[in-house]
């Protein structure tokens, strides 16, 4: 029986139980027999790479072992370079938006693309000659590409260029260091017996994790497209939550808390995307900057739970990821409360259903500033954000032994 | 030989057929320039009518920044949703008349509230509500807090809320406050609790 299929006006013609189709006039070979079933015509997938080019008149691309299956042009490239600065960086482009699900395990950072057609760049291990990041590997299995990133270090990934870009480097929380006997307190770690000659034979090598670092995530709401509230016709809210930004990592970073901005441009990121950096980097806090023309003063949130979202096992609801870690971080918002009203700063502290706080693992608060007086335009006077940053940054110092931060 | 009074009649009615389908094209295409309803500046419908009952509204007020209960009597239907739909209209009154403590957009509505399951409500807002609402956490929450607090007070057994806008999923309200989640009226009640609080 013949099976006959016109589409853009090019002719294919197949029979049932035989190999042999013709294609816009030329005989070809299936890899196997054609087979009719219940009035659908059933090809041989290997045979797709040649029958679809001549049908669709676009290139296709399969690749059975990977079940990797592209129609026109649809893939997506990318570069991978190492950037010799201190700590080194390995700047990724591609060429459309990418979003990876990013997982980071010892000694490897690795970026899960699902449904995303990122393809192997000209060789699938490239090596970067450094002891930081030596090297990075493309693999893709089951429909997802993968792409990992090997480090002697705990790396992490940042996302810009409107998700074209990932830039991965080393995060700022160390590994467990083994530390001389001397300084070390009484942690032993059993399997790492003495060898060396030099040590004493009565004592034994010993290992302690460090303090957990200080470590903060500061995020200028808005950005990009998104302006946020629009004060006047000079000043949006994206603006100011920048400025605010910059100065607050500073002030952070004056006392001794290493900092990450989730954007230092104006770029734009989705709340998810502000999550998941924030989780992937494990910082202590994460503190969101917002503006408001209304009131006066300042405004210190932590997050308003939504209703359901029950944890299973060891996997947390998105929705209420921010559950556990709740307490602490209405201790941090009080903390920062505390010093807005040492300052004589008018100050609130509320919940609010605010993404991303929800989302987030660690402790999270969002502080959103108002004007000291009845001019919108005084949210821009360096004087008053400085003074703003200050007392959050002081705030949260002052609260640091809630957070579970080192000294 | 058709009489001659036969064929001024169907002359008559032809004629009286095209007067009517030239006057039905005027009418559809004057109802088809009527504004849409985003640009509707109407003031909401009246309440309905009928005995009234004394109720509490949560009223937002921007210039303190807080939610204050403020009691009023409003004529409500005997019909539980009906009920729901009436106390955010009266609540709404407040927001769009004059002297208003919290401004809203011109135009702003609640379409409808279903209480679909046992414990949730479902609000939805229409697309003037929405889009016309000012940016900012606080002003966004009042709002919320208001609408929640509201219908919770005075309708009993409501646990869990849902905001939609034009019947549809919304992500936050003007930028900030989510509405892509189901609100715990508990929680809500919380938040209503700091936000009576002085500022």
């Amino acid at each position: 029986m013949h099976w006959k299929l016109r589409y853009n006006q090019v002719d294919a013609e197949f029979t049932d139980g035989k190999k042999r189709a013709r294609i816009a006039g030329h005989d070809f070979d299936l890899s196997a027999n054609f087979i009719l079933e219940t009035g659908r015509g059933l090809v041989p997938v290997a045979s797709l790479n040649y029958l679809l080019p001549r049908i669709l008149g676009t290139p296709v691309n399969y690749n059975p072992a990977a079940r990797r299956f592209f129609i026109g042009s649809a893939a997506v490239h990318f570069t991978a370079q190492l950037t010799r600065t201190t700590p080194p960086r390995l700047v990724m482009n591609f060429t459309a938006p990418v979003n990876p699900t990013i997982a980071t395990e010892p000694g490897r950072l690795r970026m899960t693309f699902t449904r995303q057609p990122v393809v192997a760049p000209g060789s699938s291990t490239l090596t970067f000659d450094d002891k930081t990041i030596p090297s990075a590997n493309y693999a893709e299995n089951n429909g997802v590409s993968e792409i990992s990133v090997n480090g002697s270090v705990p790396l992490m990934a940042s996302f810009s260029n409107d998700g074209r870009t990932i830039t991965v480097a080393p995060t700022p929380q160390q590994a467990a260091v083994p530390l001389p006997a001397a300084n070390a307190p009484q942690a032993l770690s059993p399997g790492t017996a003495p060898s060396a000659p030099s040590t004493p034979p009565t004592s034994p090598s010993i290992v302690v994790l460090p303090p957990r670092h200080f470590y903060a995530v500061i995020d200028p709401a808005h950005g990009g497209d998104d302006r946020g509230a629009t004060f006047n016709d000079k000043l949006v809210e994206k603006d100011v939550t920048l400025a605010l930004a910059r100065r607050l990592r500073q002030e952070l970073e004056s006392r001794g808390i290493t900092t990450m901005d989730l954007r230092d441009t104006d770029s734009s990121l989705t709340a998810d995307q502000r999550a998941i950096f924030t989780n992937t980097a494990h910082p202590v806090i994460y503190i969101g900057l917002h503006a408001s023309s209304n009131g006066k003063g300042v405004r210190v949130y932590t997050a308003l739970l939504p209703s359901g979202g029950e944890n299973n096992g060891p996997f947390i609801a998105w929705d209420t990821a921010q559950a556990k870690s709740l307490p602490i971080s209405q201790a941090a918002a009080q903390g920062i409360a505390a010093e807005f009203t040492r300052r004589q700063v008018q100050v609130r502290g509320l919940a609010a259903p605010l993404r991303p706080l929800n989302n987030i693992t660690s402790a999270a608060v969002a502080v959103e500033v108002a004007p000291p007086g009845t001019d919108v335009m005084d949210l821009n006077l360096p004087a008053y954000q400085q003074n703003v940053v200050s007392a959050i940054a002081s705030g949260i110092a002052a609260v640091r032994d809630k957070l579970g931060a080192p000294r | 030989m058709i009489p001659r009074h036969l064929v001024i009649a169907v002359a008559v009615m032809l004629l009286a057929v095209l007067i009517l389908g030239f006057y039905a094209g005027r009418v559809r295409n004057r109802v088809t320039e009527l504004p849409p309803t985003a640009q509707d500046t109407r003031p909401v419908a009246p309440p309905a009518a009928g005995p009234t009952e004394r109720v509490t509204l949560f009223v937002a007020s921007d210039d303190a920044g807080v939610l204050r209960a403020q009691s009023a009597n409003i004529p409500l239907p005997a019909a539980r949703q009906q009920r729901a739909e009436e106390l955010l209209r009266a609540l709404l009154g407040i927001y769009l008349g004059k002297d208003s403590p919290h401004v809203l957009a011109p135009g702003s509505e609640v379409r409808a509230v279903y209480l679909v399951d046992p414990g949730l409500a479902v609000i939805d807002l229409n697309a003037a509500f929405a889009n016309g609402h000012r940016s900012g956490i606080l002003e966004e929450e009042l709002t919320i807090t208001s609408l929640i607090q509201t219908l919770t007070a005075n309708i009993p057994d409501i646990l869990r809320v849902k905001i939609l806008v034009e019947g549809h999923d919304r992500d936050t309200l003007a930028g900030h406050v989510d509405l892509s989640d189901v609100f715990d009226v508990g929680a809500v009640a919380q938040v209503a609790g700091q936000l009576q609080g002085t500022p």
